[in-house]
């Protein structure tokens, strides 16, 4: 039985669920990036902050994704639709390597400029807009290709609380121990990660090479 | 609160100090006048409090006792964001914006300012003209300059919003001898010419020399003198024949007219 068989027979059945792979991993990195960067921002300018943040957000990570996704369904409201569970695991995940990098972006901005730039008299947001965040783009994107990267591959296993997307193939295909469907799921899934990991990996060497 | 007077000083410093909290003091009980026009230079060997002085002087940092009036009103009563767009303020790391052209990095004031672009480009080209720049290097990088063209970059940036003081963080102190003695020079034409009240720290007596109309010698934080730079050469108080000594040619020589290795003793 050749690999390929179920992809090519069942096409549509792919691309929709690649459609809802790349909805759940895009959401969720939305979300991570909407509250990521403001956090980010905020811990840089206090230490003590970005360790205690920085620990919880990361011990997020000590959890399996697996029971992870269960623990949600105690969660009110959340717990009621599968994909809004998924979306909320992924967002947890994905926001670790966003806020690191942020915060490290930020901080990383050469001193000599932010001093001469807070001398010469820009405010704390100018400082921000113009001259932290530009310099930090960079490491930023570094960030979230690795949420990307990240999401994308635990998005398969939102599946098992039937959120849809690529892992039900790969489910599907365990359960049945048919391996052309597993590859079914997976090749998409592998594909979607490796085209934004060069994408996101071509972005940030432009944003770095300014520097 | 105390209007500004006119025949108030630029800067006055009474009993200012500075001290970390739960650390040292870094700036002990100073007490200075700085008048306009004046090019005050902060002499003193690394850890003297000069630019901790500097940095009070624009409330980078605000002194932990003592008083700081600047045109007469304490420091305190300015608003930081106006007070540092009056202080131009150039520094060592020149710390130009390495994402932005010369001409971005120049006019990057005036246009916080809302200035209208057209006068945002007039300013840059005048100031690099002050500064002896091409007009053609407007378009660069500052990864493209060399570190002479980067300071006078850094210093033009400094005069943007034409600011009645200047404060200048040892700003010639990364470059070679010769760039720095050429810069040094074209420096104390430019201060004739603008008359701009300038705070210079630096730790070099030859450029204290050249360019101050008075030196403030600091020690650990403490004023140990205040001179014209021809007191400076005369005098036999032991902290300034000290610094004296350290860049002489021989011990026995305490009085050069001019150190030939500046820079490296302090």
């Amino acid at each position: 039985m050749n690999l390929l068989d179920y992809l090519l027979a069942h096409p549509r059945e792919v691309l929709t669920l690649t459609l809802e792979h790349i909805w759940l991993a895009g959401i969720s990195v939305g979300i991570a990036i909407l509250v990521g960067l403001p956090l980010g921002v905020a811990i840089a300018r206090r230490p003590a902050l970005a360790r205690a943040v920085l620990g919880v957000v990361n011990s997020i990570h000590v959890v399996p994704s697996l029971a992870l996704f269960g623990f949600l369904f105690a969660v009110p409201w959340i717990g009621e639709r599968a994909p809004r569970m998924a979306i909320l695991a992924l967002s947890l995940y994905a926001l670790l390597p966003i806020l690191r990098n942020v915060c490290a972006g930020i901080l990383g901005v050469d001193h000599a400029v932010v001093d001469a730039g807070r001398g010469l008299g820009l405010t704390d947001g100018q400082l921000l807009r113009r001259v932290e965040l530009p310099l930090a783009l960079g490491v930023i994107v570094a960030g979230i290709r690795v949420a990307v990267v990240l999401a994308i591959g635990i998005a398969t296993i939102a599946a098992a609380i039937g959120a849809g997307g690529l892992g039900e193939l790969i489910f599907r295909g365990l359960a049945m121990v048919n391996n052309s469907l597993i590859f079914a799921g997976a090749l998409p899934a592998a594909l979607l990660a490796l085209v934004a990991d060069l994408s996101l990996g071509w972005m940030e060497g432009r944003l770095r090479e300014r520097v | 609160m105390a209007s500004p007077q006119s025949n108030a000083a630029a800067i006055a410093l009474r009993g200012t100090s500075f001290r970390l909290p739960g650390g040292p003091t870094l700036v002990d009980s100073l007490s200075l006048e700085i008048h306009a026009g004046v090019t005050l230079v902060l002499l003193g060997r690394s850890g003297s409090g000069k630019t901790t002085t500097l940095k009070l002087m624009n409330r980078l940092l605000d002194p932990t006792s003592g008083e700081l009036l600047i045109e007469g009103k304490p420091a305190q009563a300015w608003d930081p964001i106006r007070l540092r767009r009056r202080m131009g303020y150039a520094i060592q790391d020149v710390g130009l914006f390495p994402h932005y052209t010369v001409e971005r990095n120049i006019g990057l004031l005036p246009a916080v300012e809302r200035w209208p672009a057209a006068r945002i480009r007039q300013r840059v080209r005048e100031l690099l003209a002050l500064v002896g720049l091409d007009a053609s290097l407007a378009s660069r990088f500052p990864r493209e300059l060399s570190g002479g063209q980067r300071q006078r970059v850094g210093v033009a940036r400094a005069l943007a919003l034409d600011p009645p003081v200047l404060l200048m963080d040892e700003p010639f102190g990364a470059l070679d001898p010769l760039t720095r003695a050429e810069l040094q020079g074209e420096f104390a034409r430019l201060q004739k010419r603008l008359g701009k009240t300038v705070v210079l720290v630096t730790h070099d007596l030859r450029e204290a020399l050249l360019l101050g109309s008075q030196i403030a010698l600091l020690e650990a934080g403490h004023l140990a003198g205040l001179y014209t730079p021809e007191d400076f050469q005369r005098t036999n108080d032991p902290p300034a024949l000290a610094y004296r000594q350290a860049f002489s040619p021989s011990e026995d020589d305490p009085v050069p007219p001019q150190p030939p290795s500046p820079g490296e003793a302090a």
